[in-house]
């Protein structure tokens, strides 16, 4: 399981739920709601056990992944995918108990989606790994919105897109920092195969397609003005940070400790920004702080 | 005569494979536990609110 990637996920799962309640009137019951968020984040801790037991030989070699459970020694590699396999059927059918066979469909789909779709197919076969498999990763929050509705209407799918376009930047600014590690075990992410320069300026284009995403919930009326003035200021600062990553040397050999540095705090700061958004999106819908920028 | 070649190859569990074998199955005895009680409190919430019931909503 990963602690922290399922933190996000947990989170982005819940905002979903909320803004469904938020924008339908649709309420959960909250024992189901609670059983429902639960079922995403064993869900989640599934699809990243039969991750690292899949991985587990290239995770031994990587300095940032050698302490997980398997390269470790804390769990053998065949009960942790037992453990996967048993984690991903139990919590689509908690899913399926607590709300609806659409939001248990689209739980299991994104268990596939990561644990065979990203992590089997893509990961070690094309620079585009991240870039596809992100969609693994932005699930969450339409299926919290199934679990309320049962369906999946045009804001779900925003806020997937959110987290779609999101992924690309987040991920390639600490793969600025990593490739070395990733050229180690062959991996072929973007700084390997097409060097530091064109990965700095993909974060730039995805951070350029990534802010008007982010904008879209306020034409839709899903996001109000506290929404907005996040994703706006947010958008900002994330813009900046692409904009200096370009101009710098991050991620090529002998890059100053500041450009270093630079990609770093694009990273950490990518992950503020996603709390960030889906947080004002909580805090719009389950706080009743909604105050819509266009009318309605 | 008792065969000695048919005698099982048993060897003496540690302290620590018995604490850690202890551990495990407490921890299994927990999830199936909770994993029973959510079914259970599904079960209620449904039978008490009707929800995906058949002819009730």
């Amino acid at each position: 399981m990963k602690p922290r990637i399922m933190m996000l996920v947990v989170f982005t799962a819940v905002a979903g739920l909320a803004a469904a309640s938020g924008i339908t009137g649709v309420m959960m019951h909250p024992a189901m709601a609670a059983i429902a968020v639960l079922a995403v984040a064993l869900g989640s801790g599934a699809a990243g056990a039969i991750n690292m037991w899949y991985d587990a030989d290239i995770d031994a070699i990587m300095s940032r992944t050698s302490t997980r459970p398997i390269p470790s020694g804390a769990v053998p590699k065949d009960e942790a995918l037992t453990m996967g396999l048993i984690m991903s059927g139990v919590s689509v059918m908690l899913m399926w108990l607590a709300s609806n066979w659409l939001a248990a469909a689209l739980l299991a789909f994104s268990i596939f989606y990561y644990g065979v779709i990203y992590t089997m197919w893509l990961k070690r076969a094309t620079p585009q790994n991240i870039v596809i498999g992100g969609g693994a990763g932005a699930f969450p929050p339409v299926i919290g919105w199934a679990a309320v509705t049962g369906n999946t209407p045009l804001d779900a799918w925003i806020l997937f897109a959110i987290i779609f376009f999101w992924t690309p930047p987040h991920f390639w600014a600490l793969s600025l920092l990593a490739h070395k590690e990733y050229a180690k075990v062959s991996v072929p992410m973007l700084p390997v195969t097409h060097g530091a320069r064109a990965t700095r300026l993909q974060i730039l284009i995805y951070t350029l397609v990534l802010i008007p995403v982010s904008l879209s919930p306020l034409a839709t009326g899903l996001g109000g003005w506290i929404y907005g003035v996040t994703a706006g200021a947010l958008g900002l600062v994330f813009l900046a940070c692409a904009l200096g990553i370009l101009r710098s040397k991050a991620g090529d050999e002998g890059a100053p400790g500041a450009d270093m540095k630079l990609a770093r705090n694009t990273f950490l700061f990518s992950i503020l920004y996603l709390f960030a958004l889906f947080g004002a999106v909580l805090a719009e819908h389950a706080a009743g702080l909604h105050f819509p920028v266009f009318g309605a | 005569m008792e065969d000695p070649t048919l005698k099982p190859d048993v060897r003496a569990t540690t302290p620590e494979e018995l604490a850690a074998r202890k551990k495990r199955n407490l921890w299994l005895g927990l999830a199936l536990a909770g994993f029973v009680l959510l079914v259970m409190i599904t079960t209620i919430v449904r039978l008490t609110t009707g929800t995906g019931i058949s002819g009730r909503m």
